[in-house]
């Protein structure tokens, strides 16, 4: 008892009992988490790459075919469409996000009554369920009583009703502003906290030597920030591009399936076409980009961590 | 910052009240859209005389239709008893495995760790398709435990990443002096730690809670029954009626489907952020 007692009170110089015993316990739990991501994420992870590789149609188990989908889905109008939308989708919502995302840190970490208030409301679009949010966003682009429409023939500014989702372009303008909507306060805040990490005497030593405001946002705000921008800037390219919700509810993908994601598309083509194969490989076609962007993610991991 | 007066006045306005409003006006105005339109008769509503903005009368109509035309008690009743359980599980999953990485010694630990943090970047829209099979496979298909089963995956690794951070935030020694006392491992993590850690387990519990509230693509993908569906598929299965006038309606759904994660969250709004990439952010 004394002995284990002592061997206890030294966890740092742990003996080689004392780290046996841990290691059983280590496994035991975290048993439980692998076992679930092992069945319900690497599992069908792998199913999903082999039967993108097969014809598999809903209830037919089909065989394999090699990279026929791929090449199909390559030669397809609609698919090589959904390809760019994809790249613009992503590359639009999240530069507009990341720069709105720090000038609304820059505003709501300064000084005012009410500023909580402020942070916490400014959150909303954020936490609220996005279909339910998405629809109102379909109600404000509705071409007979939306709000846009109405307010600006109201004001004499249109003649008539801007009919948003009728046009490929506009669709896309209207789904890029509801996800920059949505997703803008996760750059803020994120934002916020790193700004709160920065040394306050960076900025005093920089004021005594008469830095103006513009240039303390340049020399120690940005380069303070540039882990947290890196990090949040790869969170965000992951679910803008694999987004789903926000093009299911307010455009479904049209008119005429200019604007789908890989997602919904993915989910027209298996879900509702019953081509399981094909709808696997169009959103297998997420696969690489979202390996390039865990290897970029651990490799920052890697060094917040040494 | 110091108060200032005068001409700094302008300055304020220009680099504070001036973006303030416009940020504000940008974040709110879909939900004074949204409770506007919930709260105003039809005729108010689809009127092109009336104000869109304003609520010149005030009807609750909209909101008696979801319990008279719509099945919204079920939608409610679904989503909390998926959302309570997909929650309760994962946390006692997910704080076992992050108590491991964060405490206890042994080989592989942290390849395990890198292993949970990638699970948590696999979106779900990836995954939605071979999982359908899986869950059919376990006989689980249009039944809330599809749901209850498939939540977890995303939430697992967000709960042991979240709270393997909190854990290690708790001194080494508190549970060390337990043990020496004579408590076990698992009795030093029940007694001690969790106590301790209330407040991180309450956090990641209301973010759980939330992310399933809020699912949307596999609570449509897994259920077909009308009985089954929660309250994001129910709703904007509503759309799909094929009726004109029926904003009011959605209105009052989205504005109650959304008020309870906005009063829940908003006792930890400060975390909120921290925590979604708490470990990879905090550098």
């Amino acid at each position: 008892m004394g002995a284990r007692a002592i061997a206890d009170l030294a966890p740092s110089q742990a003996s080689p009992r004392r780290l046996g015993r841990d290691a059983v316990l280590g496994y035991l739990w975290v048993t439980p988490a692998l076992l679930l991501l092992g069945t319900l994420v690497a599992y069908p992870f792998l199913l999903a790459l082999y039967w993108s590789l097969t014809s598999k149609t809903a209830g037919v188990a089909g065989t394999f075919v090699g990279l026929d989908n791929f090449i199909y889905l390559l030669g397809d109008r609609i698919f090589r469409k959904t390809l760019g939308n994809t790249a613009v989708f992503t590359v639009a919502s999240v530069s507009v996000k990341l720069v709105i995302g720090m000038i609304a840190a820059l505003v709501l970490d300064q000084a005012f009554r009410g500023r909580n208030l402020a942070r916490g409301l400014f959150l909303l679009p954020w936490i609220v369920p996005t279909s339910l949010s998405a629809l109102a966003w379909l109600w404000i682009y509705d071409d007979m009583f939306g709000v846009i429409s109405r307010l600006g023939m109201d004001l004499g500014v249109l003649r008539t009703p801007i009919p948003f989702l009728a046009d490929s372009l506009l669709a896309m303008l209207a789904i890029i502003v509801v996800n920059v909507w949505r997703g803008v306060s996760f750059f803020a805040i994120s934002f916020l906290a790193g700004m709160q990490s920065i040394a306050g005497e960076l900025y005093e030593a920089a004021a005594i030597d008469g830095a103006g405001a513009g240039r303390r946002f340049w020399h120690i705000t940005l380069p303070g920030l540039r882990a947290v921008m890196a990090v949040a800037t790869l969170f965000s390219v992951i679910w803008t591009f694999s987004d789903f919700t926000i093009v299911h509810v307010v455009t479904r993908g049209g008119p005429a399936n200019s604007t789908h994601l890989l997602a919904t598309l993915a989910y027209q083509t298996a879900i509702i076409g019953g081509k399981v194969g094909e709808g696997l490989a169009v959103s297998s076609f997420m696969f690489p980009f979202l390996l390039v962007i865990i290897f970029l993610q651990l490799h920052f991991l890697r060094r917040s961590e040494d | 910052m110091t108060r200032t007066r005068g001409p700094a006045l302008l300055g304020r306005t220009v680099w504070l009240y001036a973006p303030l409003l416009l940020l504000m006006s940008f974040t709110l105005f879909p939900f004074w859209w949204m409770l506007a339109t919930s709260l105003k008769p039809d005729r108010e509503l689809y009127s092109l005389q009336a104000s869109p903005l304003l609520v010149k009368t005030v009807t609750f109509d909209h909101y008696a239709a979801l319990f008279t035309e719509m099945p919204f008690l079920i939608w409610v009743r679904n989503s909390l008893v998926v959302s309570f359980t997909a929650t309760l599980v994962s946390l006692v999953i997910g704080a076992l495995a992050g108590y491991s990485l964060a405490r206890l010694r042994f080989r592989g630990a942290t390849t395990l760790g890198t292993i949970i943090f990638v699970a948590y970047l696999v979106p779900t829209t990836v995954l939605f398709l071979p999982l359908a099979y899986v869950v059919h496979w376990l006989g689980l298909y249009n039944t809330p435990f599809a749901l209850m089963v498939t939540y977890p995956t995303f939430l697992v690794p967000f709960c042991s990443w979240f709270l393997m951070g909190y854990f290690k935030t708790i001194p080494r020694e508190i549970e060390e002096c337990a043990m020496v006392d004579g408590c076990t491992r698992a009795g030093a993590l029940w007694r001690i730690v969790v106590p301790l850690a209330t407040p991180g387990i309450l956090s990641a519990a209301i973010f759980a809670f939330t992310f399933s509230w809020n699912e949307f693509i596999y609570a449509l993908t897994f259920l077909q029954a009308p009985a089954y569906k929660t309250i994001p598929v129910g709703v904007i299965g509503q759309v799909a009626t094929g009726e004109v006038f029926f904003w009011g309606k959605l209105m009052a759904a989205a504005v109650l489907g959304s008020v309870p994660i906005a009063l829940i969250y908003s006792a930890v709004s400060g975390q909120f952020a921290a925590g979604l990439t708490s470990g990879a952010v905090k550098a």
